[in-house]
């Protein structure tokens, strides 16, 4: 029996805007899809997910198709880019949810939300909301969320964006041993050659709506085929393919002027 | 810069004086109905029958309408949230039929009422025809209720639709939650200050409710003739009953707006 797979072979489309892609991704293998902002990286995240309509083509996970089946019925799980707690339940009742509804009582999901709570280290803030975590424990909240509700593929959208710079390489380092843990397909959207490269195994370039290269990130470092690509390999470090424009503003334009 | 740009900043001598005249008019009306109350006859004038009556069923048709209004509001507050995405027509039509009953005088409101729902109505005669009569019930006085408060219900509960993060919606699809039940167990909790605000700002205009009521419902007591229309009615021939219902009605108001301000009243949070 090979390992479970995604299959991706789709055209999906957010306003004017069309995004053509087609990759397959095995457990143990996380497959990362790179591409500068506006690439449709988001959208075919979201297309993965079932938040958007495929237009034409097939998404098969474990060879059923489900490129026409709901977000709910999936098992598909998702780690948001600024992970999108649920802010009216505590960290424990975020992660019991997805137990719960697959049918599961309250009491019992709680139960059956502990294990998860100690591996991804929230016990102690089992009782916390999520507007009091701090960033990194904001992702692993949202990552024991996905996990417990046993999803057979997991997608995550720019998992270190919404973390502070000096705390990056610890968070990263610990999400790259727990993906290692999860059995199934793995898809990682992202800007940053440092995710990749800690992170991921094969990768997608997508610009402009389509695959300009693919491979592992070790080939794709030592042959770069677009100029976006060879910017992001010399910068490994972090958003190397943002514009230097809008990291740093002009003089004068980063303060509002004072009245 | 410096003192000069921060003296600016206050406004002009003018505003204040207009300002103060503005609430001069807000607070002296009240405050003149407060001081011309007749205090040692209030406590038999408020324990007379037709006053308790009068207000126990305001307080009844209010609760039964803003219960009402939550039912059918939020749905349609959902559905008026979504329209962002719709044609423009159908939009603005929906938005405008939302909007009806708030620039609508509720006299109109009232007889329009009637004319749908009368024994002779356009729907009425139907429902006459299987025995359902309807006008000049305490049916009609909530209807006539809902009627005029449900854009207050439907408006809040819009608006914080539209400031809450609907992606957390699509979170819990993700998580295996079907439509319905993101909406018990996300969308609901989400928006449930701009509920609260909605449903005190119903019950506050369905308590206050005259126009509509005396013309659709009219004013039987004990079964039509809520406290704004006794007190009207009072006013006619006695005064001091009047100004004691009115300050039934008055106390009602204030009690649910302060007991609930601190918590999902933005307009009255100090």
């Amino acid at each position: 029996m090979s390992a479970s797979a995604l299959v991706a072979d789709f055209t999906a489309r957010r306003g004017a805007f069309e995004v053509a892609v087609a990759f397959h991704v095995v457990a143990g293998r996380p497959l990362a899809l790179v591409g500068p902002n506006g690439a449709g990286k988001t959208t075919v995240l979201n297309a993965l997910a079932g938040h958007v309509g495929v237009e034409s083509g097939s998404i098969l996970l474990d060879g059923r198709h489900i490129e026409q089946v709901a977000p709910e019925l999936r098992r598909v799980g998702v780690v948001f880019q600024d992970y999108l707690l649920f802010p009216h339940l505590t960290v424990a009742e975020n992660v019991a949810y997805g137990i719960r509804m697959r049918g599961t009582r309250r009491a019992a999901a709680r139960s059956a939300a502990l294990p998860w709570l100690e591996r991804f280290d929230l016990a102690r803030l089992a009782d916390r909301s999520p507007h009091e975590l701090s960033g990194g424990q904001a992702q692993r909240v949202a990552l024991a969320r996905a996990l417990a509700a046993e999803p057979e593929a997991l997608l995550l959208d720019e998992p270190m964006a919404a973390l502070d710079v000096e705390i990056r390489d610890d968070v990263r380092a610990e999400l790259a041993e727990y993906l290692r843990d999860f059995s199934g397909p793995t898809v990682i959207v992202t800007h940053s050659a440092a995710d990749v490269a800690a992170l991921a195994a094969d990768v997608v370039v997508l610009e402009h709506g389509a695959v300009t290269q693919r491979g592992s990130w070790a080939s794709l470092r030592t042959a770069p085929a677009t100029p976006y690509l060879s910017r992001l390999v010399r910068r490994p470090d972090e958003e190397g393919v943002e514009p230097a424009t809008l990291r740093s503003p002009a003089p004068g334009t980063q303060h509002p002027a004072r009245e | 810069m410096g003192p000069r740009a921060v003296a600016r900043r206050r406004p002009a001598v003018i505003v204040w004086v207009i300002a103060g005249l503005a609430l001069a008019l807000l607070v002296l009306p009240v405050l003149g109905l407060l001081l011309s109350a007749p205090w040692p006859a209030l406590p038999a004038l408020l324990v007379a029958p037709e006053t308790l009556q009068a207000l126990g069923l305001s307080v009844l048709t209010g609760l039964v309408s803003t219960a009402l209004c939550l039912v059918l509001g939020i749905p349609l507050a959902v559905v008026l949230a979504r329209s962002v995405a719709w044609p423009v027509v159908p939009r603005r039509v929906l938005r405008a039929a939302v909007t009806t009953p708030l620039v609508l005088p509720p006299v109109v409101g009232g007889l329009a009422l009637l004319l749908l729902l009368g024994r002779n109505g356009v729907l009425g005669r139907y429902l006459a025809a299987v025995g359902i009569t309807i006008p000049f019930t305490t049916g009609a006085v909530v209807i006539a209720q809902t009627f005029v408060a449900m854009p207050f219900l439907v408006f809040a509960v819009e608006g914080a639709l539209r400031g809450a993060d609907r992606r957390v919606e699509r979170a819990a699809a993700s998580l295996g939650a079907s439509p319905l039940r993101v909406f018990r167990t996300v969308t609901i909790p989400l928006v449930a200050p701009g509920i609260a605000a909605g449903a005190v700002l119903c019950f506050a205009r369905a308590l206050g409710e005259f126009g509509a009521t005396i013309t659709f419902a009219g004013s039987y007591p004990g079964v039509t003739r809520t406290l704004p229309i006794a007190s009207y009615l009072a006013s006619q021939t006695d005064l001091d009953q009047s100004i004691a219902l009115a300050l039934v009605l008055l106390v009602v108001s204030v009690a649910v707006l302060l007991g609930l301000r601190d918590r999902w009243l933005p307009g009255v949070r100090g």
